[in-house]
């Protein structure tokens, strides 16, 4: 990979600038409370001191978004009669996610692993996927609900980043990690690198030494497996479930989805949203009958699709970064980590 | 799938004819608007597709006219939800949306030279009717195709009109309808009650079941209690779905989803997956 850069905090905005003429460039920005990913505009605030409250999932994986257009029009060639027709909407855009943390980037190959598959793969993420470039801010002090360490991840670690931008005295140290990401250094305002990169390498250290105890969670796949007809487990875990489904959402690997339509008149457009596997309306079949009818059912299959068959599915990977949101943002104090350490202490504490 | 380039966007195809099957199920016969696309379409016996009606969505059925018939696919509907209550006012000449065919077949090659023994009840008759019309019409490459078919009432049996096809085609088939009705003159009892007075032998024969989960489970029970092996039973599975192409999340069973890696199982299969049906 070639040259580290420096680039001084007073240039940023320039930056910034320079990218907007290629590229959509989304960054971390207030809105009301809530630090979401916003497009970025000459006179945007941008906010670079906290774990986002949404990832940025929405910017290749939007949460409604049109798939496709119908139009019933009258026929010339069968008088009296209508032709349907269909157009297909694929996303222009071409986006750069700025400043989002190594774990939303790792959510990003998480999305990879399900929606760009060499069998099948989603057009409508892949495309925005293919253009878009991602530059990750390394964590350095941790927030009290990350656990990215626990997932085979780290607070500056690079997967799934284009470019990694450490926070340095004066500026920020910028490490292409991809040929994609080498492409966003051509910036004529950059410095060379000198002794920041050492402060961004000692920096790397420092970070990995304040994140909470690793965690070995190798043998959680199979025994979620054991567990699976213990009802009593998950109702347990469950019990303060609200169902309210915050948890998916602002998750940045969650990426279930709803497909429906939308009429007006003689035309109207198919639609993909994003879904919740812990509502019950989920899996409700037109029968009556529900497979995940309780939040017990519902909780296991999270918890189940994250750390046992997603990676059984995907070379070992958990679907799950650690980003900690679903932690921070439970109304009802549901706690992953909770839950996946009690799954692998289940024989220790049941003696069996 | 419907185009190379884009798994989400359907065919165009019209509805060439309704045949109202019982008081809630109808038959829709569709063909590809496409000239080219009619040509390429292939399929195999257990596929399903996604049936359009533009404005209200997509909703889920197996493809169950046969490929070896060709001149319209065949989608048998249940009226119970709001997609398939517009399917049913559709009529003659009205335009649908198609995404087929998605999913995995019956295993009918490994079938060749056995017995095959297939147990349907109420709308779970339409998996199997691909599959037999598939063998009918191969009959030679096959032994004795036998059918036990029930319903609620007579009034609730499909594809009434061809029974005697079945038959002169060489089908075994037992007619069944849960109680004694002044009009039936055939079988009274549950499908597996049925099956299990007529106790076909699992000798060198593959056992087919689709129905309602509870015919399914107790059909099974039945299978083994006649020494059928687990991998001598075969059924189709039914979940709500979205995409079909195994991204939405929603018709997992533990890791694997209905749509590509069914709807077909064998018992065998079924049993080393979670119990989350």
């Amino acid at each position: 990979m070639g040259d580290k850069k420096f680039l001084h905090a007073d240039k940023l905005r320039d930056w910034l600038q320079e990218l907007s003429k290629e590229f959509s460039v989304y960054a971390p920005q207030m809105n009301g409370s809530v630090q979401e990913f916003a497009q970025y505009t000459a006179d945007s605030e941008i906010s670079l001191d906290l774990l986002s409250t949404e990832p940025p999932k929405k910017v290749l994986f939007p949460q409604t978004e049109y798939m496709f257009r119908y139009k019933y029009e009258k026929s010339n060639q069968d008088l009296g009669g209508e032709e349907l027709q269909l157009t297909e909407d694929l996303p222009q855009d071409k986006p750069l996610i700025f400043a989002c943390r190594p774990c939303d980037a790792a959510g990003f190959q998480i999305f990879d692993s399900v929606f760009a598959q060499k069998e099948i793969s989603d057009p409508y993420y892949k495309n925005r996927r293919d253009k878009a470039c991602i530059v990750s801010l390394a964590c350095t002090i941790p927030d009290n609900t990350c656990f990215c360490n626990w997932v085979g991840g780290g607070p500056t670690d690079p997967q799934g980043s284009d470019v990694m931008l450490f926070p340095v005295q004066e500026g920020y140290l910028l490490e292409p990690i991809t040929d994609k990401g080498e492409q966003l250094l051509n910036y004529k305002g950059f410095e060379t690198a000198g002794e920041k990169a050492t402060e961004a390498e000692e920096l790397k250290q420092s970070s990995l030494e304040k994140m909470p105890q690793f965690i070995d969670l190798g043998d959680v796949p199979q025994k979620l497996l054991d567990l699976f007809e213990n009802m009593e487990f998950w109702e347990q875990v469950s019990n303060k479930c609200i169902s309210c489904g915050v948890c998916t959402y602002l998750c940045p690997t969650c990426y279930c989805f709803n497909i429906s339509d939308e009429s007006a008149g003689k035309a109207g457009k198919r639609i993909r949203s994003w879904d919740s596997c812990m509502y019950f309306l989920f899996t409700l079949e037109a029968s009556g009958h529900n497979p995940r009818s309780s939040k017990a059912h519902r909780l296991r299959n999270r918890i189940g699709h994250k750390f046992s068959y997603h990676p059984h599915n995907h070379a070992g990977i958990f679907a799950c970064s650690g980003c900690g949101r679903c932690i921070k943002y439970c109304p009802a104090n549901v706690d992953i980590r909770e839950v996946i350490q009690l799954v692998k202490e289940y024989k220790d504490v049941h003696g069996e | 799938m419907s185009t190379e380039s884009n798994p989400y966007l359907p065919y165009l195809a019209t509805v060439n004819q309704v045949v109202q099957e019982t008081a809630d199920i109808k038959t829709f016969r569709v063909v590809l608007n496409n000239e080219q696309a009619r040509q390429n379409f292939d399929f195999k016996p257990g596929q399903f597709g996604q049936l359009s009606v533009f404005g209200v969505g997509e909703a889920t059925f197996v493809i169950n006219s046969p490929p070896t018939r060709k001149e319209f696919l065949q989608f048998s509907v249940m009226r119970a939800g709001e997609v398939t209550g517009k399917l049913h006012s559709l009529r003659a000449g009205d335009q649908v949306g198609l995404r087929a065919p998605l999913g995995n077949s019956f295993p009918y090659e490994q079938m060749k030279g056995k017995d095959v023994l297939l147990i349907g009840g109420g709308i779970g008759m339409a998996p199997l009717r691909t599959l037999l019309l598939t063998l009918l019409d191969n009959k030679e490459e096959y032994g004795n195709i036998s059918v036990i078919y029930g319903a609620r009432t007579p009034n609730d049996l499909c594809y009434t009109y061809e029974f005697q096809e079945w038959r002169d085609k060489g089908a075994d088939l037992t007619l069944a309808v849960d109680r004694e009705h002044p009009d039936w003159e055939g079988r009274v009892g549950f499908v597996p009650a049925v099956l299990a007075e007529d106790a076909p032998s699992p000798r060198n024969c593959v056992a087919v079941t689709c129905g309602p989960p509870i015919m399914i489970k107790f059909v099974l029970k039945g299978l083994k209690e006649l020494d059928f092996e687990d991998d001598q039973i075969v059924t189709t599975l039914e979940k709500r779905m979205k995409c079909g192409i195994g991204l939405c999340g929603r018709c997992n069973i533990g890791n694997r989803y209905v749509c590509v890696d069914g709807p077909v199982f064998s018992y065998s299969q079924l049993r080393e997956l979670p119990q989350e049906f």
